[in-house]
């Protein structure tokens, strides 16, 4: 049974806001960034204050056991998403792994005239601007999926957006706004039936839906270890292994050669030739606790929670006059985010009450400002759940937008 | 609930703002963007030799932001370009008569930021 009072014992925050402020921390920002449960912390610590030491280089004992504790958290994460270990690269987090990703293949691919990448509306900023640029700077058309009424991606143009010229296509796998999760299996055997790349961005999924790079059938997918219960700071690149041990670093320096003359270098095959440098070793032994934390609670109870409290929450808001909803709202098809607007109100004036309640959303344009645009809104608020949440971190968010709607009044 | 930052005047010049039209002859035009949230001000004054004759502002925003934008424009007309090149930040936060804290600055300054903006386009023209 999935049991949400313990599970919220495993995160100390809780304990320690209630304590601070004598109330309890109603937490619905987890698209955000999603709480630490103390195993996470615990592990950093043991590297930090018991084995602390660099990896890949020294031949004493605490040495060693931080490489091991390193590649032990790089099979995990392998495991995590049905990777081979050496398709796993650690970043600094996602933009980090797009950014080094699309100037990876803008290397690699041999650019003609009327070469084209799509995306979708739906993207994130740090998907869809490394692709925007590189595009710009090497003339390839800009194409995109356009919204659907369900707040998912219309693909309805599919054969039309992908085609011979297609090279790239890089898409969400959820809206971190709507919380649509896409047919990405669909679109990816279209593209790789015209030879395009594809790649996906799985920040808002992973940890909350099981994410199978080959069932996705997916050449690249990224995500962040800050919301997935991780420390921030960290992140994974995921490349088949082919492609990836193909393409050129954008970032060179210790701990990525073979061999170095004065005049050139060989490099080392991935993944150790794109981690260039002393990487975040602490951070990626929490990645590997905060993963393997979520398989103990089980990835498919976590998404079976989000989707009662995604279902809760839909019933409860549609009962509130002048709220607004706007998510995809089946919540079998739902990441497990509400978000909404309400009447005459403001998203940033709604955050602020619901702060008086102790409730945090988040009020903003969500780093999808093109999706703003589609949705014909400049902000939005957003309540995302995640395994600590439960109905009655709910009712306060309703109990805070009635109050929001009083003073407005 | 003890009501701080939804006083009163703020809410009722949220509801109706002073000012909210376009000025299509204005003499000056100033925008203010808060990256934050994609809200966008845009602020007018019409000036006669030195005088500001007449002042309005458009955009969305939050209740902080339409009501320091309201009120300032309140405050700015009849004013001479040089005394509102003296409004500082503190004047707004004054006007809204409430705390703002760190996280509503940008709202709250919205409306100004536009205002400057306006003032700048105008310094420029006059070089």
């Amino acid at each position: 049974m999935f049991d949400v009072k313990k599970i919220k014992k495993d995160f100390p925050i809780f304990e320690n806001y209630k304590r601070e402020t004598g109330r309890d921390l109603v937490f619905l920002d987890s698209a955000a960034s999603s709480q630490t449960p103390k195993v996470v912390v615990d592990a950093m610590d043991d590297y930090y204050f018991k084995y602390r030491s660099n990896i890949h280089r020294s031949a004493y004992n605490i040495g060693e056991q931080a490489t091991n504790s390193y590649e032990d958290a790089r099979k995990t994460a392998a495991e995590f998403i049905n990777a081979d270990t050496n398709e796993i690269i650690f970043t600094n987090g996602a933009t980090d792994s797009s950014n080094m990703l699309i100037y990876a293949l803008e290397k690699k691919i041999e650019w003609k005239e009327g070469d084209e990448v799509v995306t979708t509306i739906l993207e994130h900023h740090s998907n869809l601007l490394p692709l925007q640029e590189m595009a710009k700077r090497n003339g390839v058309k800009f194409r995109h999926f356009e919204m659907a009424p369900d707040f998912n991606i219309d693909y309805g143009n599919l054969d039309g957006l992908i085609n011979e010229k297609t090279r790239i296509v890089s898409m969400t796998l959820a809206s971190n706004v709507t919380g649509a999760i896409t047919d990405v299996k669909r679109v990816s055997e279209a593209a790789h039936k015209r030879g395009a790349i594809v790649i996906v961005d799985a920040t808002k999924a992973a940890g909350h839906m099981l994410v199978d790079v080959k069932s996705l059938d997916c050449d690249f997918l990224f995500f962040s270890g800050h919301k997935i219960c991780g420390p921030t700071g960290i992140g994974i690149l995921y490349g088949k292994y082919d492609i990836l041990n193909k393409m050129p670093t954008s970032s060179f320096g210790g701990g990525t050669v073979e061999d170095v003359t004065m005049e050139e270098a060989k490099y080392s095959d991935a993944p150790f030739r794109f981690e260039a440098g002393t990487p975040n070793i602490a951070g990626v032994i929490g990645l590997g606790a905060a993963i393997k934390y979520l398989e103990a609670v089980g990835v498919e109870n976590a998404r079976k929670h989000t989707q009662d409290l995604v279902a809760y929450a839909i019933k409860k808001l549609s009962t509130i006059s002048g709220v607004k909803i706007i998510c995809e709202r089946d919540h079998l098809k739902n990441i497990g985010i509400v978000s909404f607007v309400v009447d005459g109100v403001h998203p940033h004036d709604v955050g602020e009450i619901l702060n008086r309640h102790h409730v945090a959303v988040r009020g903003g344009h969500h780093c999808a400002i093109p999706l703003m645009k589609a949705l014909g809104v400049s902000a939005i608020s957003r309540a995302s759940f995640y395994i600590y949440n439960e109905e009655s971190d709910i009712d306060a968010l309703a109990e805070g937008i009635e109050e929001a709607i009083k003073i407005f009044s | 609930m003890d009501e701080e930052l939804y006083r009163q005047n703020i809410l009722e010049h949220y509801k109706e703002p002073h000012n909210k039209r376009i000025i299509l002859d204005a003499t000056m035009e100033g925008k203010g963007k808060n990256a934050n949230c994609g809200d966008l001000i845009t602020f007018y004054l019409k000036v006669d030799g030195d005088v500001v004759t007449d002042v309005s502002f458009v955009g969305v925003g939050c209740a902080v932001s339409q009501a320091a934008a309201s009120m300032l424009t309140d405050k700015v007309k009849g004013k001479t370009i040089n005394e509102l090149k003296a409004i500082a930040p503190g004047d707004v936060y004054n006007m809204l008569g409430v705390q703002i804290s760190p996280g509503r600055v940008d709202c709250a300054l919205l409306g100004y930021k536009a205002m400057s903006q306006a003032l700048l386009g105008s310094q420029a023209a006059n070089l």
